[in-house]
């Protein structure tokens, strides 16, 4: 069979067949389980890295600490594939609780990257001039607000870079959500290769897609460091 | 107003303060000075507990300020603080560095009363003489005060033209006039100041000196610490020399450098005037 077939009646089933409708839910699940997964990654990751940063004088703030440290240690010593299998099929079902698959998902990829983006947050506020909080402080605004307001958006400055790299590592890993039965690119375009008995055309397709995607999200973050410079340099 | 008592930090196994011992009256403006290494900063930084003393207290407010459970924060929106790298929030405008402490910290106690008014209007179910609620402030009114108080404060120093932009493209003198004024905008009954001119090229030190000379006319109190031993003379109230983490002499400015009595004081001015 030449590449010419091959390419024929992978249209046929895409187009005549509507496997471009599933790929398009493959597409907006992988989408949705990335962004919201980073969103939630991004809060939690924030909290944690605040918590890690805190002066550790106080017995709670010790305490918080060692949690912190525990939940990052979990979820980074363990691949995501596994964490999914132990959410869904043990977490959930021991509390009892029913959702739907692309929800576990979205949980499981916002935990599994707030603790690499509590490493990349701690890293920039750390990069951060301590005077900054100090003279916060001095002010009387407490921790937590001078970290909202001034040292956290200075650290998103400079880990912006580092973040969008958490971005396309987590569109990427997303490919694996087919474990647990949720439906991603992957998912769609083995169903295309499964109706031909052709996988060629279909995964080749898929690996342009997911470059295609990385390469929106990097142009996008680009953009997106110029702009917060460009506000840095105003007037 | 400030009183400290028997002081004493130490980072590790350096002792930085020794036990110090200074009661600072309304009105007064303190100049430190001493060797480097003397613990000067340490010691103001120890004022509003941006360094926690290990030992001994300062009583500010009637509370004794170095016990760790008291709520600094309170106390330190009555004690403004200048620093010599300035400090600037770089993420803010000007006008946002100086109204950005008066309008969070409304909001917040508006927060609070909110929650006391809610335990009174449901403790007023239960009573006969009904208690009244609090006021609440209004908080557009309050950012439009903040606002209208930093631009009179920004023309006090002559720089209202710049309200509206970023630290980073500021000279170093300016930054550090808008620092005075970020610190001033909450009312403090006291400022204290970390080597506000350390930092700046020659040529800008004039105009931050005539700023912290023009606060002292005013009447503000003031601890200061510095290394331009005319202005010490010129401006202080009281000249305090530390070295060693104690403070070893402390007198008016014209028995200060007219008359040193500490032969390490003596050392030292004559190697800086």
């Amino acid at each position: 069979m030449n590449l010419g077939i091959k390419v024929t009646k992978f249209i046929e089933v895409f187009i005549d067949y509507g496997g471009y409708k599933s790929v398009l839910t493959g597409l907006k699940n992988t989408l949705i389980i990335a962004i919201l997964g980073l969103a939630i990654g991004i809060v939690l990751g924030t909290v944690i890295a605040s918590v890690k940063v805190m002066p550790k004088y106080k017995k709670s703030v010790q305490i918080l600490n060692k949690i912190a440290d525990f939940y990052v240690g979990v979820f980074r010593g363990t691949p995501v594939v596994v964490q999914l299998l132990v959410g869904y099929y043990v977490i959930l079902p021991l509390l009892g609780i029913n959702i739907d698959s692309i929800r576990v998902c979205i949980m499981i990829f916002g935990l599994n990257s707030a603790a690499y983006v509590s490493e990349i947050m701690r890293s920039g506020i750390m990069s951060v001039d301590p005077g900054q909080m100090e003279a916060g402080r001095s002010l009387g605004l407490g921790f937590g607000t001078v970290m909202m307001k001034i040292v956290v958006p200075q650290a998103v400055k400079n880990i912006l870079p580092t973040l969008g790299n958490e971005l396309i590592a987590l569109v990427k890993e997303t490919s694996v959500v087919s474990f647990v039965g949720a439906q991603d690119l992957y998912v769609a375009f083995s169903y295309i290769g499964a109706n031909t008995y052709e996988f060629m055309v279909p995964y080749l397709v898929m690996a342009v897609i997911y470059i295609v995607i990385v390469f929106i999200i990097s142009q996008l973050i680009r953009l997106m460091e110029r702009r917060l410079r460009r506000s840095d340099r105003s007037n | 107003m400030i009183e400290v008592i028997d002081l004493k930090k130490n980072f590790g196994k350096l002792n930085v303060l020794n036990g110090i011992d200074i009661k600072i009256e309304k009105g007064e403006r303190i100049a430190v000075v001493g060797p480097s290494g003397s613990g000067k900063s340490t010691f103001l930084r120890c004022l509003n507990c941006l360094e926690d003393p290990n030992g001994g207290q300062i009583i500010f407010g009637g509370e004794n300020i170095a016990d760790m459970h008291v709520d600094i924060n309170i106390h330190r929106r009555h004690i403004g603080m200048v620093f010599q790298q300035f400090n600037l929030f770089n993420n803010k405008t000007v006008l946002e560095n100086i109204t950005l402490a008066p309008v969070t910290i409304a909001a917040q106690d508006k927060k609070k009363l909110q929650r006391e008014n809610f335990f009174i209007a449901v403790g007023n179910i239960f009573r006969k003489q009904k208690k009244a609620l609090h006021e609440l402030p209004d908080m557009a009114k309050v950012k439009e005060e903040a606002k209208e108080n930093a631009f009179s404060l920004l023309r006090r120093i002559g720089l209202e033209e710049k309200a509206n932009v970023y630290p980073s493209t500021l000279s170093g003198g300016q930054k550090q006039r808008i620092a005075i004024v970020r610190a001033l905008a909450m009312n403090p009954d006291v400022m204290l100041f970390d080597e506000p001119t350390s930092a700046l090229d020659p040529e800008m030190v004039g105009e931050v000196l005539d700023v912290i000379k023009e606060l002292a006319d005013s009447g503000m109190t003031m601890v200061i610490v510095t290394h331009e031993m005319g202005f010490a003379r010129e401006v202080a109230t009281k000249v305090v020399f530390m070295d060693g983490g104690k403070i070893t002499e402390a007198a008016p400015p014209s028995e200060f450098f007219g008359n040193p009595q500490n032969p390490r004081l003596k050392e030292f001015l004559s190697k800086v005037l």
